[in-house]
């Protein structure tokens, strides 16, 4: 179950982990980007760990300031990926503490956002397989890792890098790897799971 | 890298106040934004407000285009990034007369994602906003499986056209007809000599011989069709019309506005020579343009090439 206390430590973790890897996000974008990932990612986690610090009043709160930081201070389409994925958790979090619930309202918002569907080399090849591992309540690192090795082979259908089309093929999807980093984080925070 | 700034991390900031307070009769920036409205409230009395806007280094665009009969407002995102949809958000609201307003996107993931953000924003506040994207990239083979063809230098016939009729008072229902009508009859091509380089990057965005141009490039150096060795004026123009007319079959019974636009660092000299040779070429289709544009329209920071 989700409280304030262990979503704000998820979310603090996954910004740590961004940080330290920011500058292998932004290698990762450059060859089927434009290599600006992991300064956009680190700009806009930044401001979600003033935001919530100190910790909001509940559930709702804690998801809505965070989605607000990101769409505010991302920009290109990481913003509103990952800002929709917050707000729809936001939402859902009114009626329902349930990970499961949460996370496949999260990934709906995401692939109505981006119009992207799994196979298309985005961050959705790593949301779908991890909701789903949750919703049988088998979510382990390797799902996660997995997840994030499988873009590399694919062509990208979606964002910048379908420009490339085959020349996309044998990269890491730069928006995949940084979701790894929000569901390592995940497993590594205590009493969610 | 060399260039005129202080650090890249403060280009788009101060670039815009720069741009403001060069043009104060022209310009109003809204506070806490890089969002800048026409300061001629009067001109947009009771008209629908046209809002554009994308990732700064194509100047002019946007914000050289707000003014009477173009755009209400533009906004600035950091470098070749699209604007975050609170800024997009603040734009609309300040523009809104009631009458809703109409948005001109290009065609690219993330302007898409963050003006479409912006719109769901205004709606909750009952503010009517429509919208249309640009794709008039021709580079870009259409196809269900990329993002499809990128916005380009025709967004500015776009802007100008809806920008008219807005001011002529058109409806908001009347200005999306129109763009949708409008959008099938732009095209673009380019044609590049070097690439631009991105400030906080502090390298060109791909690598071309001296003695090399690429045909089809983007406005954010996305790739092209085809690299090969630079050719005279005349033969650049045959390529680049020849791929127009295999698309919109060129027709001597039609009107057509002809832009010729330079990336950056394009001397004008070179673009008039290209409009000479351009001209010449259309002639022998009997075509003589009704309207004509050269120059710095849509700019791709320090490219060298046209659109």
């Amino acid at each position: 179950m989700l409280t304030v206390e262990n979503t704000v430590a998820w979310i603090d973790q996954f910004a740590d982990q961004i940080e330290a890897k920011q500058s292998y996000l932004s290698e990762l974008d450059t060859p089927i980007g434009d290599a600006d990932h992991g300064g956009n990612m680190v700009r806009g986690l930044v401001a979600v760990k003033a935001a919530l610090n100190p910790a909001p009043a509940d559930l709702t709160k804690v998801f809505q300031a965070t989605a607000m930081a990101l769409i505010s201070k991302v920009g290109g389409a990481s913003g509103p990926l990952y800002g929709t994925a917050f707000l729809e958790m936001a939402k859902q979090s009114k009626t329902d503490t349930d990970l499961e619930t949460l996370l496949a309202a999260a990934l709906a918002g995401i692939e109505k956002r981006g119009g992207a569907t799994t196979g298309d080399k985005t961050l959705i090849d790593v949301w779908a397989p991890v909701v789903s591992a949750v919703q049988a309540g088998k979510l382990t690192q390797a799902v996660v890792d997995d997840a994030v090795a499988s873009t590399e082979p694919m062509v990208a259908k979606k964002g910048r890098a379908s420009y490339l089309g085959e020349r996309s093929v044998g990269h890491l999807d730069p928006g995949a790897v940084s979701s790894g980093y929000l569901f390592t984080a995940l497993l590594a925070t205590e009493g969610i799971l | 890298m060399k260039k005129i700034i202080n650090d890249p991390k403060n280009v788009v900031s101060e670039m815009v106040d720069g741009l403001v307070r060069a043009y104060p009769q022209y310009l109003t920036q809204l506070p806490d934004t890089e969002a800048m409205v026409r300061s001629d409230q009067e001109s947009m009395r009771g008209k629908v407000g046209i809002v554009s806007g994308g990732g700064s280094g194509h100047e002019p665009a946007h914000a050289g285009f707000v003014g009477q009969g173009m755009l209400s407002a533009a906004v600035a995102g950091q470098v070749f990034t699209s604007p975050t949809p609170d800024q997009i958000y603040a734009a609309i609201k300040a523009v809104d007369q009631g009458r809703g307003v109409f948005l001109v996107i290009k065609n690219y993931s993330g302007d898409v994602m963050n003006f479409d953000m912006a719109k769901d924003m205004a709606e909750l506040d009952d503010i009517q906003v429509k919208s249309i994207v640009v794709d008039d990239d021709i580079a870009v083979k259409d196809s269900l499986y990329t993002q499809g063809r990128r916005g380009v230098a025709g967004t500015v016939f776009m802007h100008k056209v809806l920008g008219a009729a807005a001011d002529q008072g058109a409806s908001l229902d009347e200005l999306e007809q129109l763009a949708q009508q409008v959008l099938p009859q732009i095209k673009t091509i380019a044609v590049a000599l070097s690439a631009a380089t991105v400030p906080e990057v502090g390298k060109p965005g791909f690598e071309l011989k001296d003695d090399e141009i690429e045909f089809g490039v983007g406005i954010h150096s996305e790739p092209g069709y085809r690299r090969e060795a630079v050719k005279p004026s005349k033969a650049l123009v045959q390529e680049l019309v020849g791929k127009l007319d295999e698309e919109i079959h060129l027709d001597a019974t039609h009107q057509y506005a002809v832009m010729v636009n330079g990336m950056g660092a394009t001397p004008l000299m070179e673009q008039y020579v290209f409009c000479h040779d351009l001209l010449d070429e259309l002639a022998t289709k009997k075509i003589e343009p009704a309207m004509m544009k050269v120059g710095n329209y849509m700019t791709s920071i320090d490219m060298a090439g046209l659109h």
